[in-house]
């Protein structure tokens, strides 16, 4: 029997890392998630019925029942979520895999003889508790952060300090219970309670624009706790695909911290949401000079060459239908349209493009950042739609804005920027934007969808 | 320090695993494209849902009267479930969108 489930672990093994691999290419994505998925199934099955153990019906009812549940739950959501709330998402769906983690470590920390079994054995029980509640708060506050449930940025004087001594006291109490062989409810639900704590303070001061790298990191988490779980149970499959994930989910962290220009350490310390470099911008901004939307209308319509660069503003107010429609009139009347992506344009880098191509846009209208940059000279319109932060030239010019040096869209280079936005309000960086105070820039003030539908409606009557 | 040592030798199977997979890990991941950021991190999410093969352990060995055992692994085995059926559903969902566009 044992071998038969080593061979079915060692299959499911193998398919998520051919899903992974394959999930890393545009072609092959979709057969690398099914891969994955189904060698997940394929391990799942085989763990409720290949073993030797006596079970009683019961058991495998109450199995049968919560597996229903869950798959019901979870399709239903993936189904239903709107593709604007996917960065939620993903943050919701990793904190139940952390607390599903955190539950099995409590159970078997209850079943163990704790002053029989060895020190690493008690080690792995409590990492798997801590890391599991770690992630589990601090995905949904990631989650409440998203979507906006979970505003407060806190700033109490040497938070990081605070935040790490609090993190030592966790190892600390949770050496001495190691060491000590200790068989204490209490303790445990202090080094349980701990890890929710510090999830909770380890992701409330980290700015909303850096979220996608905090969900990264903590999905990296997760794995880690399952690899940890695999190797309470000597369990192969557990073991590897954790380790998969967390070295995985570790690598895209920072690759998302690159096209962002940041590094790990400054999203996790040095929280975005700093006014220090206000002062320094607003000194020379000039003033700024609004439009209409019949004025941006005829602008484009006369254009030759018009470049859309979508941000979230535009996912916010749910606009990436309307914006495909005033792209499908503008191409009909023979100008050429272009969508600029930023890397990190929307809440996760990709992000924009999977919203996007919800609504049908053609995928080779979608030019990246780095093959648009260049056509900007030959820009004549320039429609910028709820975004901000990636079209700052502070990233070029102000070294001490928290944004330079980060990778922008060089939209001042076009002939006319047009700037769709609901107010003066600061990006989600919070910093001042100059390319609202260029001669070239005309702001287009009010919600996206209602002045892309004003837009659409102007260009029909040309 | 002979604990440790003891402990290294004890695993070293689990420790060559540890270390190999973090390094197929890493190589799998390198040099994606920015646009498949968002579904390879909700793919990877569902990946670590894994996790629930251990809530599956919990349950098959817990003794039918510990009410307390019981009732944390079936709520483990329902957030592992979510985790693994929504994080691959909504990743399909995801890719599929890309898809129709070729």
């Amino acid at each position: 029997m044992d071998i038969i489930l080593s061979i079915v672990y060692l299959i499911a093994t193998v398919t998520f890392i051919v899903g992974l691999k394959k999930l890393g290419h545009p072609d092959t994505a979709k057969s690398g998630n099914l891969i994955a998925a189904g060698g997940m199934g394929f391990a799942i099955v085989g763990t409720i019925f290949i073993h030797d153990l006596e079970v009683p019906t019961l058991i495998y009812v109450l199995i049968g029942v919560a597996i229903l549940v869950g798959s019901i739950i979870g399709g239903l959501i993936a189904v239903k979520v709107e593709m604007t709330k996917m960065p939620e998402l993903v943050s919701l769906f990793n904190g139940f895999g952390g607390a599903s983690a955190a539950l099995i470590g409590i159970v078997e920390y209850g079943n163990a003889d704790i002053k029989g079994i060895s020190a690493a054995i008690i080690t792995t029980i409590l990492s798997a508790i801590i890391i599991g509640a770690i992630t589990f708060s601090g995905s949904l506050i990631a989650w409440g952060k998203l979507n906006g449930t979970v505003k407060s940025v806190v700033k109490i004087p040497q938070y990081n300090i605070v935040n790490n001594v609090f993190f030592i006291a966790i190892v600390a109490l949770g050496t001495y219970v190691v060491i000590g062989s200790i068989d204490s409810q209490i303790l445990l639900y202090a080094l349980l309670v701990g890890g929710l704590v510090y999830g909770i303070l380890f992701v409330l001061p980290i700015g909303g624009a850096d979220m996608p790298v905090v969900i990264s990191l903590l999905n990296s988490l997760t794995g880690i706790a399952a690899a940890i779980t695999g190797v309470l149970y000597d369990n192969m499959v557990m073991l590897v695909g954790g380790i998969l994930v967390g070295s995985a989910g570790i690598i895209l962290t920072v690759a998302m911290c690159k096209a962002m220009n940041r590094t790990l350490a400054s999203v996790i310390f040095g929280s975005f949401t700093a006014n220090a470099s206000v002062e320094g911008v607003n000194k020379t901004l000039g003033s700024i000079k609004s439009t209409t939307a019949s004025d941006s209308a005829i602008m484009m319509n006369y254009a030759s060459n018009v470049v859309i660069v979508p941000g979230y503003g535009l996912a916010v107010a749910q606009a990436q239908h309307v914006i495909h429609e005033l792209e499908e009139l503008l191409t009909q009347k023979g100008v050429n349209v272009k969508y600029a992506i930023h890397p990190v344009a929307g809440r996760m880098p990709g992000h924009m493009n999977v919203l996007l191509a919800e609504s049908n846009v053609e995928y080779n209208m979608l030019v990246e950042m780095d093959d648009i940059n260049p056509q900007f000279n030959n820009t004549d319109v320039v429609l910028v739609v709820g975004a901000n932060d990636v079209v700052n030239p502070a990233a070029h010019n102000d070294p001490a804005s928290p944004i330079y040096g980060m990778p922008i869209l060089d939209v001042e280079n076009a002939k006319h920027i047009i700037v769709n936005k609901r107010s003066m309000k600061a990006g989600y960086a919070g910093i001042e934007n100059e390319l609202f105070y260029n001669s070239k820039t005309a702001m287009l003030f009010g919600d996206a969808k209602d002045t892309l539908t004003d837009l659409v409606a102007e260009l029909k009557n040309m | 320090m002979n604990e440790l040592l003891g402990f290294i030798s004890s695993n070293l199977q689990i420790i060559y695993i540890v270390i190999l997979s973090i390094f197929v890990g890493i190589e799998v991941i390198k040099s994606i494209p920015a646009v498949l950021h968002t579904p390879l991190m909700s793919g990877a999410n569902a990946l670590s849902g894994v996790v629930i093969v251990g809530a599956i352990l919990v349950m098959l060995h817990s003794n039918p009267t510990d009410y307390v055992a019981l009732t944390l692994g079936f709520i483990a085995v329902v957030l592992g479930v979510l985790n693994v059926v929504g994080g691959f559903a909504v990743t399909n969902r995801m890719l599929d969108m890309f898809k129709k566009k070729k």
